[in-house]
């Protein structure tokens, strides 16, 4: 029997600072230990808990994409304990991890459709290693239309600078990147994202909407898309909620009688349309 | 296996015998309470009890739990899993309300897809021995939840006291091999049956307070918002006696503890009634009221657990009764939903 509360240890290869406040790094981790990496299938939408001995663990969404090959990226804020403790390691330092846990995005499901990418803030994490997952050449083929739109409160605070400018070169990804406040030299779109959704006015035809931000966000984004006529079968929502165990028995996850730890975190605009609305966000 | 009998005479020198093979807890008197403790001689055993405290689900489920540790020194950096024990267990004289309070833990536990070995491995070495509840307490509710005071489900054996001897229900494969292996106990006679009925039917009786759960339910299906939940956490404290107290409230938090070099990883025990509990760093809580957190326990007793395991995760020992220090009622609270 696996005992799930064992974390494997992984060392940090890199470290990007992603914002201009130095307030968001992303890792790259390698496996130190074969079986591990072996072990380790994930998707994107999963998450793992991260730990450091001797401080403690929290849960972070995996950042990278399952078709790039070796190790794992986690984009982590800086805002507790755990996550000041991990800013203040440096490379070569050694993260603690267990998972992958949750569920994915349903990848089957968007088969064949055009999809919508709605982000904002640093909650952008596991749509990057969806867009990334999706842009890769072995499953590009696979889907319709991509449409990104991630919004930040300010330009220095968008993450994979990098990434976003391959993403707007690409024939195949319309992005659509988006600020509260502009500054100088800010020449894209100015305004929070649901009023860019309205802008960009995307079609539902034969088209899926995967949405996560910040609870503000999320709450006047489902509007907007039920407004453009999509369905909520076809609105995805990662969650967030505080864990701890990450494999649903401590307890404390819940949305009515699902557990986002191990239910979710991924759950359609239709699944949490029968659950009690705990974080005011889809009613 | 056929009922048995084992007069009350014998009953110390049986549970003499199982200390030399297993580590044997059982209730024992302590400062003005009675808790589940390991016991070194069967007289040490309190036979005449109403119920511990605290329930027996740390048994399995300790307070405090270590995962594992570690050792912070550059040149030791790696975890150790702790080493699981190795003699068998037996639980004697547990009330019939905590036995089936495990039968409901299990389903969290080791029901899922994610096994909590040390939760497991603990209960598979584990043999239970219940004590049917000849005189129930006024705050006893179990026939209510499909228990009752001499329900067998959770243990191996259920003894019966009927005054010189007790009838012994053997409930279990690891409860039969037990009783073959120990000349005490013989087959009860017509007249010890006749006894115990007596003294079943006159419990179950005794225990008046009925609610139908499927109706609370069903009510609970559609009370999220109901104003209902203001009025009924107007008095709580908080303070989570409820849930500590509960043998199947199993919530628990995971933190690192160091001293030195050496720290741990360890679980405790946590409650839906702190503020913290859902407390997330960027500020955010779900649950901020005593609203939102009294709601979370009885919907989560009553309702997200029958969806999910088809029994409601309450055995209605009435812990929660008993120790509230504001006596709020969940009897009360059950009637007045389905009042509702």
């Amino acid at each position: 029997m696996k005992n799930p509360y064992l974390p494997f240890a992984m060392r940090i290869d890199k470290i990007v600072i992603e914002t201009e406040d130095y307030n968001i790094k992303t890792f790259r981790l390698s496996f130190l230990n074969k079986e591990d990496e072996e072990s380790f299938n994930y998707l994107p939408g999963q998450f793992a808990q991260l730990s450091i001995l001797g401080v403690g663990e929290a849960p972070f969404g995996i950042a990278s994409s399952p078709t790039q090959i070796g190790g794992l990226e986690f984009t982590v804020n800086k805002a507790g304990v755990v996550t000041t403790a991990l800013h203040n390691l440096e490379e070569g330092g050694i993260i603690w991890v267990r998972g992958p846990l949750g569920n994915c995005f349903p990848l089957e499901e968007l088969e064949g459709k055009n999809i919508v990418i709605i982000g904002g803030g640093f909650a952008f994490t596991t749509l990057r290693s969806l867009t990334n997952y999706i842009l890769n050449e072995k499953h590009r083929g696979q889907f319709g239309k991509v449409i990104v739109i991630y919004g930040v409160r300010r330009p220095g605070l968008f993450l994979y600078k990098n990434e976003l400018k391959e993403w707007e070169r690409r024939p195949d990804c319309e992005l659509y990147l988006t600020v509260d406040k502009a500054d100088e030299v800010w020449q894209g779109k100015v305004g929070v994202v649901p009023n860019i959704i309205k802008e960009v006015n995307p079609s539902p035809e034969n088209s899926y909407a995967v949405v996560c931000g910040p609870p503000v966000m999320i709450k006047f984004t489902l509007p907007v898309l039920r407004a453009l006529g999509f369905l909520p079968e076809r609105i995805i929502l990662s969650l967030e909620m505080r864990m701890k165990c990450g494999i649903g028995i401590c307890g404390r996850c819940n949305i009515g009688n699902r557990y986002v730890c191990k239910d979710g975190p991924i759950f359609t605009l239709a699944q949490l349309s029968e659950l009690p609305d705990e974080l005011l966000i889809w009613r | 296996m056929k009922e048995m009998k084992i007069a009350k005479n014998d009953l110390v020198s049986f549970l003499d015998t199982l200390i030399t093979e297993y580590e044997v807890f059982a209730p024992v008197k302590k400062d003005s309470s009675v808790v589940f403790q390991e016991i070194y001689s069967g007289s040490e055993a309190l036979l005449d009890y109403s119920n511990s405290q605290k329930p027996p689900k740390e048994m399995f489920f300790p307070q405090k739990e270590r995962l594992f540790s570690y050792d912070l020194s550059p040149k030791k950096a790696g975890i150790e899993e702790p080493l699981l024990a190795e003699k068998q267990r037996i639980i004697f004289g547990i009330r019939p309300c905590d036995a089936r309070s495990f039968v409901l833990l299990d389903r969290v536990f080791s029901g899922g897809v994610y096994k909590d070995i040390y939760y497991i491995d603990k209960r598979k070495k584990t043999l239970v021995i219940a004590l049917g509840c000849n005189r129930p307490k006024s705050t006893c509710f179990c026939t209510s939840l499909g228990g009752g005071p001499f329900s067998q489900e959770g243990s191996d054996l259920l003894l019966i006291d009927i005054g010189q001897e007790y009838v012994v229900q053997v409930i279990t494969d690891k409860g039969e091999e037990l009783i073959k292996k120990h000349k005490e106990f013989m087959e009860a006679d017509e007249q010890s049956l006749f006894s115990m009925r007596k003294v079943v039917d006159t419990a179950e009786a005794s225990i008046k307070f009925r609610v139908d759960v499927w109706k609370v339910k069903e009510k609970l299906d559609g009370m999220f918002d109901d104003p209902f939940w203001d009025l009924v956490s107007e008095k709580c404290l908080g303070c989570s006696a409820c849930t500590y107290l509960c043998p199947t409230c199993h919530c628990f938090d995971v933190v690192d503890e160091v001293i030195g070099q050496r720290g741990e990883r360890i679980r405790i025990w946590d409650s839906c009634a702190f503020p913290n509990f859902t407390l997330q760093t960027s500020g955010f809580n779900p649950r901020p009221t005593i609203k939102e957190r009294v709601r979370q326990r009885i919907m989560h007793k009553f309702k997200y657990f029958v969806d999910n395991y088809g029994v409601a995760a309450c055995v209605g020992c009435g812990r929660c009764i008993r120790e509230c220090p504001v006596n709020l009622d969940i009897r009360a609270v059950l009637n007045s939903i389905l009042e509702r």
